[in-house]
């Protein structure tokens, strides 16, 4: 199988976001069939002084070498997905990622994450998100190369 | 050496490949007895029955678990207890058909948000040491027995031929089947029966399944352990963890068990259905994060395993090196973690059960075995844990390939490694004194270092030889005391002190000379010599925190009760104490990690839906822990003289031992024992050792009388029916029993204390029958 090289992530213009969470809304709806947002969406708007910051991972993968049963793989188009059909619900990928963007609402057991599909930036007024293409080469992160002795 | 993010299929291990006609060795089955059982779903922890089996009668049937049997047994190794004492009598052996060897779960058992969350317990009478031994292990067995419906598997009885138990909780059946042509050692077998049994021919089908199995050296040697899987979807192997301790295989394979097989109809993080699964996340994400930010600055147990601890023993003198003779050795770098870090395969996750970022289960894949029937082949090797690690200093191995070779062969002939390597040390020692040599090693140049002569042994061991040595040295060190004593050959006090042994068991490798509770540790115990109970080296012999008999008294009371938790509930200690808060040591008391004795707090409720805070933990460990000292007590070794421990655990036996570390002997004789320096400078070493000798049996057995009053036991070590019954713990049966053995040993004038109390000293209480006024 061909490894996928490159993978689409999320940047911010943190200039033309107003805080309306719109983005929230939209990717809660992907992920659980609501408008909630808050702690089922993927993607979090966080109000930082005056200014926004997006919270959202980047797809380095780190938390793919975790998942003790095979239920985080990177598919084709790079994007690091968790099957919620394998997914034990252990939260060692929760636990594990560098940025805590791997996400847990209690309405399930299963983690979930952002899986680039746009929906955000679909859904954004102001233009403030855009998905933009990476060599997964220049940001993947493991897990091993950080112990060592 | 591959590097993370490689996609599951593209794995490979490089091991040798073999192809079975799984379809052939099937066929061979012959059905002898099955059951039908209703499957239903475990509520709140427990699936509130037990599965019974008698091999002789041929008959399954359930039990009920009862709310009695829960508030009083909690589970796991109590459940085994309570199970036992219906079961058994006073007189049955290891090998008695009435034997049971019990597989339990405990109600945290199988839950995947926290980690060390899969042990399964196992429980039975011991070849070594004749009364209960009990073993925590890993692997896929004890979830998966619990998610099939039962909470523990009993066994009673012996099988005429080689069977395989297959309890499949997809379809709600239980078969016993003959199974003669599959392979018996573990590394085949395990794969075998894997592939055999699994629904589908892929690996998500494979990983439903778990198999206990042994090998042939558990039928050949009192050191059988019992191999419990668990599939690898990333390796494609069976791996094993290991019920290593007191003989659990020889009894499997004396009720002629090739396997036990486990299969369940799916897997996820919720099969406990626990009452509040929201609380079990957000405590088990907190210690994920703890691993993930603190494990490589404390134990770096992700990196190397257990194996971390081998340097920290070699430097403080506690690395059990030529029989437990030395604590150090300069050869000990080349068996350090890192040389073995080179040689594991890199890839995470490696938790025993679902979940655990501990990740302590390390492997070498593609080891090329060097001896024995599988030369040439390349295997997984599990481990090498420190025990392993140890075990082979003890016999002065220091090349990290042999103690791969010797992890790889004890596990597949299914053989303890701790029991095999002490006493393999003791046999050392013995031929270096000429009390053993080749003649009457059956051939075999035991000396220290001498790997290949070693796995020769193993291998004597494994094709049933019948010569005089393999014969009795395969039993272990007690009996190998017995013989050369009867023999004549050697001094009967040197054999007796430097044999590693006590009730009977082998010595786990720590090296106690120096630490007194540590002593107490290992003697003051259950099942045998094993440091399951208490680890408090560090805590009396570095940090002096424990000066008095009392308070090693009452650290003996503490974590022999909190450790003996983790097997009510199927859980793994490591994740209490081998990563520890940032803040723990701001603690009040550090030393039992009081973040996460709260952590269990909350994860027995949140699993239970009960409201039990820590004091009743301990009291749930109390109560188990009472009743089997009581069980000993009535299978005829729970007082004091069984908690006799070799004097090679207290002090030096030999005058190069005392040589090796004169100054600091010399001052104990001084600071201790008020000498000077002119009268200890007048003295020849025997006379040094013989004062030291004096003194530390007198201090053993001083601790031994604490730690009696403070277990609420009598002065010869008998748990008393007065503190059974504050536990609630009221079988009139035991009771009795307990109230006759205790008037035996008032007649027999052994109610008094064991230590001489001098000026100024004093015994625990001075009333006789203390305990009667509870
Ligand atoms: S929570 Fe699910 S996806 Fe994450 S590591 Fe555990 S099993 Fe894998
Ligand atoms: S890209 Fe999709 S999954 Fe990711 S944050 Fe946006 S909506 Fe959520
Ligand atoms: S939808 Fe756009 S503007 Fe609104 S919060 Fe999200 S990024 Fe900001």
């Amino acid at each position: 199988m061909d490894k996928p090289k490159k993978v689409k992530i999320l940047k911010f213009h943190p200039e033309k976001c107003n805080g309306c969470l719109e983005c929230e809304k939209a990717c809660s709806m992907v992920h659980f069939k609501t408008k909630d947002g808050g702690d089922k969406s993927a993607i979090r708007i966080i109000k930082n002084g005056d200014r926004y910051q997006m919270h959202v991972c980047d797809q380095r993968g780190l938390c793919l070498d975790m998942c003790p049963v095979g239920a985080l793989t990177r598919r084709k188009n790079g994007v690091v997905w968790l099957d919620k059909d394998l997914c034990i619900g252990c939260q060692a990928c929760v636990g594990f990622c560098p940025i805590n963007a791997m996400r847990k609402s209690v309405s399930r057991i299963q983690p979930f994450k952002c899986i680039s599909c746009g929906a955000c930036v679909r859904a954004c007024p102001n233009g403030a998100l855009e998905l933009v293409e990476v060599k997964i080469d220049e940001i993947k992160e493991i897990v091993y190369h950080k112990l060592g002795v | 050496m591959l590097q993370g993010q490689i996609p599951i299929d593209e794995y490979k291990t490089g091991n040798t490949k073999h192809t079975w006609n799984l379809k052939k060795l099937r066929f061979a089955h012959r059905v002898l007895f099955d059951y039908n059982y209703k499957k239903q779903e475990v509520q709140k922890g427990y699936a509130n029955r037990t599965l019974y089996i008698d091999l002789s009668k041929k008959e399954i049937k359930e039990k009920k678990v009862t709310e009695e049997m829960k508030n009083k047994f909690t589970g796991g190794r109590g459940f085994g207890l309570k199970l036992l004492w219906d079961s058994i009598t006073s007189e049955t052996r290891w090998d008695s058909v009435e034997n049971n060897l019990v597989i339990t779960t405990g109600p945290l058992c199988g839950i995947t948000q926290y980690p060390g969350t899969g042990k399964s317990l196992c429980l039975t009478v011991s070849p070594a040491t004749n009364i209960i031994c009990d073993c925590n292990v890993g692997g896929f067995v004890g979830p998966y027995l619990k998610f099939a419906g039962f909470d523990a598997l009993e066994i009673q009885g012996k099988a005429k031929d080689d069977v395989i138990i297959f309890i499949d909780g997809e379809n709600g059946k239980i078969t016993v089947e003959i199974a003669p042509l599959e392979e018996t050692n573990t590394h085949l077998l395990t794969e075998q029966l894997t592939y055999m049994y699994a629904s589908e021919d892929n690996d998500r089908s494979r990983q439903k399944v778990a198999v206990v199995t042994s090998g042939k050296g558990a039928e050949h040697s009192w050191w059988g352990c019992l191999n419990f899987s668990f599939y690898d979807i990333r390796r494609k192997v069976a791996r094993v963890k290991q019920a290593g301790r007191g003989g659990l295989g020889t009894v499997f394979r004396d009720k002629r068990i090739k396997a036990i097989v486990v299969k369940v109809e799916k897997v996820h993080g919720l099969l406990n259905n626990p009452a509040d699964p929201e609380t079990l996340v957000k405590v088990g994400t907190k210690l994920h994060r703890e691993i993930r930010d603190l494990d490589k600055y404390q134990c770096n147990m992700r990196a190397v395993g257990t194996g971390h601890l081998v340097e920290i023993m070699d430097a403080y003198d506690l690395l059990p090196c030529e029989n437990y003779r030395f604590g150090s050795f300069p050869k000990a770098p080349k068996i350090y973690s890192t040389k073995f870090y080179e040689l594991f395969t890199k890839i995470i996750p490696d938790g025993c059960w679902f979940g655990c970022t501990m990740a302590c289960s390390k492997t070498v894949d593609g080891y090329m075995v060097k001896t024995g029937p599988y030369k040439g082949q390349k295997v997984t090797v599990d481990g090498p844990e420190y025990e392993t690690i140890a075990a082979c200093s003890n016999m002065s191995i220091w090349d990290p390939l042999w103690i791969l070779e010797y992890n790889f062969y004890c596990d597949t002939y299914g053989i303890d490694t701790i029991s095999t390597g002490t006493a393999l040390a003791f046999y050392m020692e013995m031929y270096e004194y000429g009390i053993l040599n080749k003649n009457r090693c059956d051939g075999l140049e035991l000396c220290f270092g001498n790997a290949e002569a070693v796995l020769e042994f193993i291998h004597k061991i494994a094709r049933g030889e019948k010569g005089e040595f393999i014969n009795v040295a395969s039993k272990g060190i007690r009996r190998v005391k017995d013989w050369l004593i009867e023999k004549g050959w050697g001094d009967e006090k040197l054999i007796e002190d430097t044999g590693m042994e006590s009730k009977g068991l082998e010595y786990s490798e720590y090296v106690t000379k120096e630490s007194l509770a540590m002593q107490g540790g290992y003697g003051l115990t259950l099942k045998g010599p094993q440091h399951d109970e208490a680890w408090l080296i560090f805590m009396d012999m570095v940090n002096n925190a424990i000066p008095t008999f009392e308070d090693k008294a009452e650290a003996l009371h503490y974590f022999p009760m909190w450790r003996t938790w983790f097997g009510l509930n199927g859980l793994c200690k490591l994740p209490w104490n081998d990563i520890e808060p940032a803040n723990n040591a701001e603690t009040d008391e550090p030393t039992k990690v009081p973040e996460h004795v709260q952590n269990y707090v909350e994860l027995f409720n949140a699993v239970t839906g009960k409201k039990v805070d820590k004091k009743e933990l301990i009291l749930q460990s109390e109560r188990c822990y009472n009743w089997q000292r009581a069980m000993n007590v009535w299978m005829g070794r729970g007082r004091r003289k069984d908690d006799w421990i070799p004097y090679r655990s207290m002090g030096p036996v030999t005058e190069m031992e005392y040589i090796s570390r004169k100054d600091r002997y010399d001052k104990q004789l001084i600071e201790k024992q008020g000498f000077n320096k002119e009268q200890i400078d007048k003295m020849s070493v025997k006379e040094k050792m013989k004062i030291l000798y004096d003194y530390r049996q007198d201090q053993y057995q001083k601790l031994a009388d604490a730690v009696y009053y403070r277990r609420g036991w009598t002065p010869n070590g008998v748990p008393t029916p007065q503190k059974m019954r504050q536990l609630g713990m009221d079988d009139p049966r035991m009771l009795k029993m307990l109230q006759e053995k205790i008037d035996e040993d008032e007649k027999a004038g052994l109610n008094v204390w064991g230590g001489k109390y001098g000026k100024g000293e004093k015994p625990p209480s001075i009333h006789p029958r203390y305990w009667e006024k509870w």
